[in-house]
């Protein structure tokens, strides 16, 4: 087998797997397991890595700072910086967090992307010419993703919360907008599985991104559209008992878990995996979530030369000092006429 | 008798994936494409470890008996101490946003060449050493032994990027494949393994001063003969003081300003431009070398050589440094000078003696660009120049990846262009190849050799394509730059590809636009070419 | 004239089927291109979206074009230099390096297939024959020519790092003789 299919399969396979372990476990009324001791498990796991990779992450010093300076740097005052520019190139603290601000919430340096590609010479059209052209299909297909993530998430708060908040029914009404079938379609459980499909799609059908794939970039991609295929299933096809998911759902935000009867083994499934995901968050590349916070190249203001950086693990180095030169060369110095320190 | 190959099998090019999965493909080490192993009498010069004679092409690179455990010990010893590489071996998504952004890729199609590729043949031993998932899956969770064809691989693949960090401005999380490979040169020096053109610089520049190995007396004489050159041209006398004590301005330059073609022309603009300002500056023979080999090796290295600046600066009273058109010095400076050594506080914040204006944005780190410095002046008014003098020139602008993606220095040199050029004469190449996008002269980060030229042309195809347009579609003859490396990389390139354009400082084009009330007629550029109006019978070569 | 006929023939021939040939030259010579399986995904403007395919692209274009119209050497020389000045660095020996000729030759010759054995056109076919034996020849021209480049580069490199010193010296104007001025 090769690399690719080896990376591509195995996780594939534990996706299969996963999901055959909760049909099994349902089966063999394991309900207390798979609804009430492993989403705990998960839960603490998850707040357990995360918490333990982030303080080790700000544990670690941060020597020097080297933002990337994506624009003009602040200098003479009349040099002309536009809103961009100071976000590219933040000169304080608080630009840098606007900087961070634009990162997380609207992927920028994403949204620089460009591909190579030919154009058609304007002026000879017989030759073409080629340009690194912008490119934004990443983007978008990864904003789409994240954002559908996140207010997917969002909207299970209903699950967990008795009464409901406000925001989170008002949240769900606007996903559910479009009424084209009954129950609502929420819009964004279907994009972030599709935006899902399109990131797989690339990875396996781009040469490049196929070859630097591996195992760990399929299995989480593999896994939230299992999620998110196994939830849509349950929504419109399958229906499970909603008021007994509730009644499970508040169990365990309560501490008082319980695990009515007569929820069909898709919840479980769907429960089960979210479950990995969760416990498996702190040990994978998922942890860019986090971690895009404290990346130094992003995170610093471009303020080095007015604002002094301290290095906590600073430490002499040897050189040779001016006088070391001076001895060698003396003589020679003072023939070309060099001042010296001392005339021997 | 083996069979003799077909066309179509002695034909491998493109930017194919092999079939072979990355970690099981070796490096090959192609002549051509990299630069030889550090002499070890450099090494010695500078206590670096294992000094001993080898060769890349050697199957055996004698490393020292417990070489292993020193690079592990190396990479836990980093992780410790550097927050960017603990989180850009973590966090890297492979989305593959970064893998075509690398000239080296763009120019060879080596998929090791991709930056992301680049990272993970580091992260592969990382995962594999420190990591509970890579100690248990191996290969599956994209991990692997180190053993010494990796440290071959490393070796091959981290000497062929220029730290030129165009993939971070792209990746979504920053991930800095600069900062990983000056890290990862790290991890092979601390087992003997150096380039000799790197080294040599650095030997050199630490033991005398300069890259070159040049000893006070021959830099004087050299400053002096650029000095003389500008009298010769334009009459003007242009003294260049050195070790002057009490000067309120230490000047310091990369060494290839004077010693090397053509920056030795934007030297003779700097002199005659302090000239006409009757600027009250130094230079010192012992901060000869405003560039930094060293940095390129290791961050250790570049502390060491980057003291004589702050020491010199305190032994001559100056009360601010001035710095020359030099992209890596700059970066350092920038990045790393006020950390090592501050706070700085036997210098003055900068102030500039003829328009009064405080550098503010110096006030710390109290060394200010020559870029700044220049534009400041033009915006008081205080140059009078004749842009005519410039006319047989057609310019566009490399930004260097340093000052560029390093510090941010963008609109300065392009206001001091259009204050020397006629109007009409400056053409920027296409927008995704400029500015912070700008693609690397392919020869940056110590890897100039002369060895390895195959890979240097290859590495800056993408940046000659785009001269080549400007070339071909507007008539561009010459290419501006405010980097010394660039000055000494780019000519190579640009001879090989697009053979009609030169290479030019800024500063050189203020000193042909300057006029001095006094000088004598001017019918050449400080390179003796005729100017527009002068030439003789035989046209200007390049021009349109 | 039946014999001057015939060969228009042959040469109109070779024009009516230019592009299938420039097709099927580029699909050989980026033959390892796009793996098979992503082929189809892959439009054909993509294919030379990147530094060295797009040269390639054209040096090859050109080289058809000038070479089915039976033009002079010089004009080749031109074209030739825009693949070969990228081979010369890419390829680690002239075989591999002008491999892309000799594809060239095959091609045509399976293009003119149904013509081999025709005695009609047997003596065009010979000269058509060492004609493309010719532009080969040209090749190793050019490919020592682009070695030549590469090493001048080399020495011109060495000589501008210490130009100023050299000018100093006095031995500045014989070195700074720039070659920039042939091609
Ligand atoms: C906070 C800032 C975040 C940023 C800037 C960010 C950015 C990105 C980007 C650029 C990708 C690449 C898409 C690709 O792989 O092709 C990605 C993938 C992904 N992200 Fe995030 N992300 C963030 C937060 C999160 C969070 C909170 C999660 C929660 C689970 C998450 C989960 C994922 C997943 C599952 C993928 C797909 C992995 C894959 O494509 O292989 N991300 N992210
Ligand atoms: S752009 Fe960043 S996250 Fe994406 S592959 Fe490159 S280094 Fe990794
Ligand atoms: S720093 Fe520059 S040379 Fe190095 S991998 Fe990134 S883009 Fe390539």
């Amino acid at each position: 087998m090769d690399f690719f299919k080896r990376h591509f399969l195995v996780p594939l396979i534990a996706v299969l797997g996963l999901i055959a372990i909760a049909y099994v476990g349902v089966a063999a009324n394991l309900q207390f397991v798979f609804g009430v001791v492993i989403p705990y498990l998960a839960v603490l796991i998850f707040f357990e890595g995360l918490i333990y990779r982030a303080i080790s992450w700000a544990r670690s010093p941060v020597p020097f700072k080297i933002p990337s300076t994506c624009a003009q740097v602040k200098s003479l005052p009349w040099i002309k910086r536009d809103l961009g520019d100071r976000l590219d190139n933040p000169e304080n603290k608080w630009w840098a967090m606007g900087r961070m601000a634009l990162e997380i919430l609207a992927f920028r340096s994403l949204f620089r992307n460009t591909r190579t590609t030919l154009l058609r010479d304007q002026e000879k059209p017989e030759d073409s010419r080629l340009v690194h052209w912008s490119y934004k299909w990443l983007w978008l297909g990864a904003l789409a993703f994240h954002y559908a993530f996140l207010i997917v998430i969002l909207r299970h708060i209903r699950f967990f919360t008795q009464p409901v908040p406000q925001w989170v029914t008002a949240l769900a009404e606007v996903d559910g907008f479009v009424q084209f079938y009954i129950p609502t379609v929420y819009i964004t459980g279907v994009l972030m599985v599709l935006a899902l499909l399109y990131l797989l799609a690339r990875r396996i059908y781009t040469p490049n991104l196929r070859y630097i794939s591996l195992a760990a970039d399929y299995f989480p991609l593999l896994l939230i559209i299992s999620i998110g295929i196994t939830g849509i299933l349950m929504r419109y096809f399958y229906k499970v008992d909603i008021a007994a998911v509730k009644q499970l759902a508040v169990g365990l935000a309560t501490l008082k878990p319980v695990v009515p009867a007569g929820i069909g083994s898709i919840f479980y499934v769907h429960l089960f995996l979210v479950c990995v995901l969760f416990a498996y968050f702190p040990f994978s590349k998922l942890m860019h979530a986090p971690g895009v916070f404290f990346s130094p190249t992003r995170n610093l203001p471009g303020d080095n030369r007015w604002n002094l950086h301290v290095n906590p693990w600073n430490y002499p180095v040897k050189f040779h000092d001016y006088m070391h030169q001076e001895d060698e060369y003396r003589e020679a110095m003072i023939e070309a006429g060099i001042p010296v320190e001392k005339e021997k | 008798m083996a069979k003799l190959p077909t066309p179509a099998e002695l034909i491998q090019i493109n930017y194919q994936m092999p079939s072979k999965g990355w970690m099981d493909l070796k490096a090959e080490m192609r002549p051509g494409y990299y630069v030889n192993a550090a002499a070890p009498k450099w090494m010695q010069m500078i206590d670096y470890p294992f000094p001993r004679a080898w060769n890349v092409a050697d199957e055996d690179w004698q490393l020292p008996e417990d070489w292993k455990e020193r690079v592990l010990q190396g990479m836990e010893d980093r992780l410790q101490r550097f927050r960017s590489l603990k989180l850009f071996f973590d966090i890297c998504v492979r989305c593959g946003a970064c893998a075509d952004k690398c000239h080296f890729f763009l120019g060879t199609g080596d998929p090791k060449n991709m930056p992301v590729l680049r990272a993970e043949l580091l992260r592969s031993v990382y995962r594999r050493y420190f990591k509970t998932a890579g100690k248990l899956l191996g290969e599956l969770a994209g991990a692997r032994d180190l053993t010494d064809d990796v440290i071959k691989e490393w070796f091959y693949y981290l000497y062929q990027c220029t730290i030129c960090r165009r993939c971070s401005v792209f990746c979504p999380y920053g991930i800095d494949m600069a900062e990983m490979t000056i890290l990862g040169r790290e991890l092979l020096a601390s087992v003997g393994i150096n380039i000799d053109w790197a080294l040599a610089s650095v030997a050199q520049c630490y033991d005398k001063g300069s890259h070159i190995g040049a000893t006070p007396q021959a830099f004087k004489d050299m400053v002096d003969f650029l000095a003389e050159e500008n009298e010769r041209i334009t009459g003007i006398t242009t003294p260049c003081p050195v070790n002057r004590k009490g000067a309120e301005i230490l000047f310091v330059v990369p060494s290839g300003d004077y010693f090397a073609d053509p920056g030795s022309y934007t030297f003779m603009g700097y002199l005659l431009l302090f000239k006409y300002l009757d600027l009250d500056f130094t230079m010192s023979t012992y901060a000869a070398e405003g560039g930094n080999f060293g940095w390129f090796i290791s961050h250790e290295m570049g502390k060491r050589l980057n003291a004589k600046i702050y020491e010199e600066a305190k032994r001559l009273k100056v009360k601010w440094i001035l710095g020359g058109e030099c992209g890596h010095m700059w970066r350092v400076c920038n990045q790393y000078m006020p950390t090592w050594w501050g706070p700085i506080d036997f210098l003055e914040e900068p102030v500039s003696p003829i328009t009064g204006t405080k550098f503010e944005n110096a006030k710390v780190h109290k060394m200010v660009h020559i870029s700044e410095f220049t534009a400041d002046l033009f915006k008081h008014g205080k140059l009078k120049v004749d842009p005519q003098r410039n006319a047989h020139i057609k310019l566009t602008f490399h930004d260097s990846c340093n000052t560029s993606r390093g510090m941010g220095i963008f609109e300065e040199p392009r206001y001091i262009i259009n204050q020397v050029l006629p109007e009409g004469h400056f053409f920027e190449m296409p927008p995704n190849t400029i500015r912070e996008k700008t693609f690397c002269c392919g020869s940056s980060s110590g890897i100039n050799a002369n060895e390895n030229m195959d890979i240097r042309m290859l590495g800056g195809l993408p940046r000659a394509n785009a001269v080549k347009y400007v070339h071909e579609k507007y008539g561009v003859n010459h290419l501006g730059c405010i980097c010394a490396l660039d000055r000494a990389t780019l000519p190579t390139l640009l001879q090989y590809w697009v053979p009609e354009v030169e290479i030019t400082g800024i500063t050189e084009l203020v000193g042909n636009a300057l006029v001095f009330d006094d000088e004598i007629e001017r019918t050449t550029d400080l390179r003796d070419r005729p100017l527009a109006g002068f030439e003789e019978a035989d046209e200007e070569e390049g021009a349109e | 004239m039946p014999e001057k006929n015939v060969a228009m023939a042959l040469n109109d021939l070779l024009l009516q089927k230019k592009s299938d040939i420039l097709d099927r030259w580029r699909d050989q010579v980026f033959a390892s291109y796009a793996p098979e399986t992503v082929r189809f995904l892959r439009s054909q403007k993509d294919r030379f979206a990147n530094p060295i395919a797009y040269q390639l692209n054209r040096g090859l274009t050109g080289i058809l074009e000038v070479f089915l119209e039976e033009a002079e050497a010089e004009q080749i020389m031109g074209h030739l230099d825009e693949v070969i000045r990228l081979k010369a660095i890419q390829e680690a020996s002239p075989s591999r390096a002008l491999a892309f000729l000799f594809l060239l030759k095959t091609i045509i010759r399976e293009e003119l297939a149904p013509q081999a054995n025709d005695p009609a056109f047997a003596a065009e076919l010979s000269e058509l024959e060492s004609r493309l034996d010719g532009l080969a020849l040209l090749g190793f021209d050019v490919f020592m020519q682009r070695r030549e480049r590469l090493h001048e580069v080399r020495v011109s490199e060495i000589k501008r790092k210490v130009g100023a010193l050299l000018r100093r010296l006095g031995m500045g104007d014989e070195f700074f003789e720039e070659p920039s001025g042939e091609e």
